[in-house]
């Protein structure tokens, strides 16, 4: 861990209905995320990823365990977390440039340094020229880049996403995979994503965090071993391959896991 | 297409115009239960030299705006306090959908005695009759609205105020507008009616005049005339809802 941890998960168990009935989400996880990393949680379907997104995100209260960013207890949301949701989240009243500068408005900054600030952020996400569209003017991918746009524009010291790209088609995903590797390595943004895809995740990360099907254990921490920065030619380079290999052989039997629990609820 | 639309529908109604034109001097229909369409439009412009209306089209329309702020005023925050409520929603939800049923405008007499024979009565009976609607699609509004913006809303830390002002109330816009238009279709329905029972006001009390004086044509024109008013008046709503959609 590079000094003090940006975020830290201890202990967190999260359990949904009564103590006889009910279901564990997630079960005695850990981790940290140190300054500047980016770190991916990924796991099978139902493994209380998004559980623990909300739970870090401050949306998700009455759990055991703590959350701390630079110490500090999470207790609800927190100006440190900007959040990216997987579901479009962009206010379709709202022209993406002021979606984008949405966050600065909440801050009372006068309307021309807010959109001055906002467009550095379009831009930032390849959206310069769309700034006056709205979102139902817009595809899949360009909307889930003006949300990570706004939630950018907060300046949040840590950037939160939970599987922002899996409505898109696969094509769009490694492009705005790539996009995002450049935004985290031009601002040095700490990053935790929340993902199910292997390739994401060791194209993007620093380590992998790994979870058990339900109920979500860690079950280990993966160092992603590849040079920085990086440009998608990663992608094609044996170590990639060996480290989704391994990653694989790791979720494999959690994968199946969940499979069985599906098909016999069904 | 877009002029061909509305060019049939004019046609359509010329070509009604002049069949109730023919069966009226042919006697199929009798002159006396209904004057003959050219009557009509030629009454059109003497009602409105002669009979002041638009004086009485100002305060037909005044009474309506007055009668709209109050829907507004009053339905958006009731549907607001039954959105966050289950149980009042449970308890309430049934009467206001029941009151939005009621003929309201029979409960006139009640009025008069509550406020008087004046513009007041009629502003509340066209409220009264108006904000049911509002109400329910202010509910229905925001029980519509998608959760991940709320959440949205709530990690960028808004408070419950800003979130009903900057999230919740933009996304209930249109189910709202919706009501409101329902609702002020109700509103001019009982103001025109009230006005024309009690005699008082603008373009209900020119049609209870005109028919009292025995001319037809003149009634049938004030009539087409409260048509073509709440035509326009609905037109420039959807122009205020295109326009607001816009800048929320």
């Amino acid at each position: 861990m590079r000094g003090r941890a940006a975020l830290s998960v201890e202990h967190v168990t999260k359990r949904f209905g009564s103590a006889d009935t009910g279901i564990t989400a997630v079960e005695d996880m850990s981790f940290h995320v140190a300054p500047g990393e980016f770190v991916s949680v990924i796991g099978p379907s139902g493994c209380g990823k998004s559980t623990l997104f909300h739970i870090i995100g401050g949306l998700t209260g009455d759990y055991q365990g703590r959350v701390t960013v630079e110490d500090e207890i999470i207790t609800g949301p927190h100006p440190a977390i900007g959040m990216v949701f997987q579901e479009e989240s962009t206010f379709p009243w709202r022209s993406v440039i002021d979606n984008v500068a949405f966050p600065l408005e909440l801050r009372g900054m006068p309307r021309a340094e807010r959109l001055e600030h906002a467009r550095h952020y379009v831009a930032l996400v390849g959206l310069t020229g769309f700034e006056r569209r709205h979102p139902a003017e817009l595809s899949g991918g360009m909307r889930q880049r003006v949300s990570i746009a706004r939630t950018l524009a907060a300046q949040p010291k840590i950037l939160l996403m939970d599987e922002p790209f899996a409505s898109l088609d696969e094509q769009t995903r490694l492009l705005l995979g790539t996009k995002v590797l450049q935004i985290q390595q031009q601002l040095h943004q700490t990053t935790l994503l929340i993902t199910h895809s292997l390739t994401e995740a060791v194209q993007l990360s620093d380590r992998i965090v790994v979870m058990t099907f339900r109920p979500g254990r860690l079950r280990r921490i993966v160092p992603v071993h590849l040079p920085r920065p990086r440009t998608d030619e990663v992608l094609t380079s044996p170590e990639f391959g060996a480290t989704v290999a391994e990653l694989w052989s790791d979720l494999r039997e959690e994968a199946n896991r969940g499979l069985a629990d599906a098909e016999q609820a069904g | 297409m877009k002029v061909l639309a509305p060019a049939f529908g004019i046609a359509t109604l010329i070509a009604a115009g002049g069949a109730l034109q023919a069966a009226i001097a042919t006697d199929v229909i009798s002159r006396y239960v209904m004057p003959p369409p050219s009557q009509v439009i030629a009454a059109l412009g003497r009602i409105v030299t002669e009979e002041h209306v638009p004086v009485r089209f100002l305060l037909t329309s005044g009474e309506m705006a007055a009668a709209g702020l109050l829907i507004l005023a009053v339905g958006v925050p009731v549907g607001w306090w039954l959105h966050h409520s289950a149980t009042l929603r449970r308890a309430f939800e049934p009467w206001v959908a029941a009151w939005a049923a009621a003929p309201l405008v029979l409960a006139y007499p009640l009025f008069l005695v509550l406020f008087g024979r004046s513009s007041l009565t009629i502003i509340v009976l066209g409220s009264v009759a108006g904000i049911a609607p509002v109400i329910l699609k202010t509910v229905e509004g925001l029980a519509a609205t998608r959760q991940v913006l709320i959440d949205v809303g709530r990690s960028l830390l808004l408070t419950r105020g800003q979130l009903f002002r900057k999230v919740q109330f933009p996304a209930a816009l249109p189910s709202i507008f919706t009501g409101l238009r329902l609702g002020l279709t109700f509103s001019l329905i009982n103001i025109v009616g009230v006005e024309f029972l009690i005699n008082l006001g603008g373009l209900g009390q020119l049609i209870n005049e005109l028919a009292e004086r025995y001319d037809l044509a003149g009634t049938y024109a004030a009539i087409c005339f409260v048509v073509l008013a709440s035509m326009l008046f609905f037109a420039v709503m959807e122009h205020v809802e295109q326009w607001l959609q816009r800048s929320r």
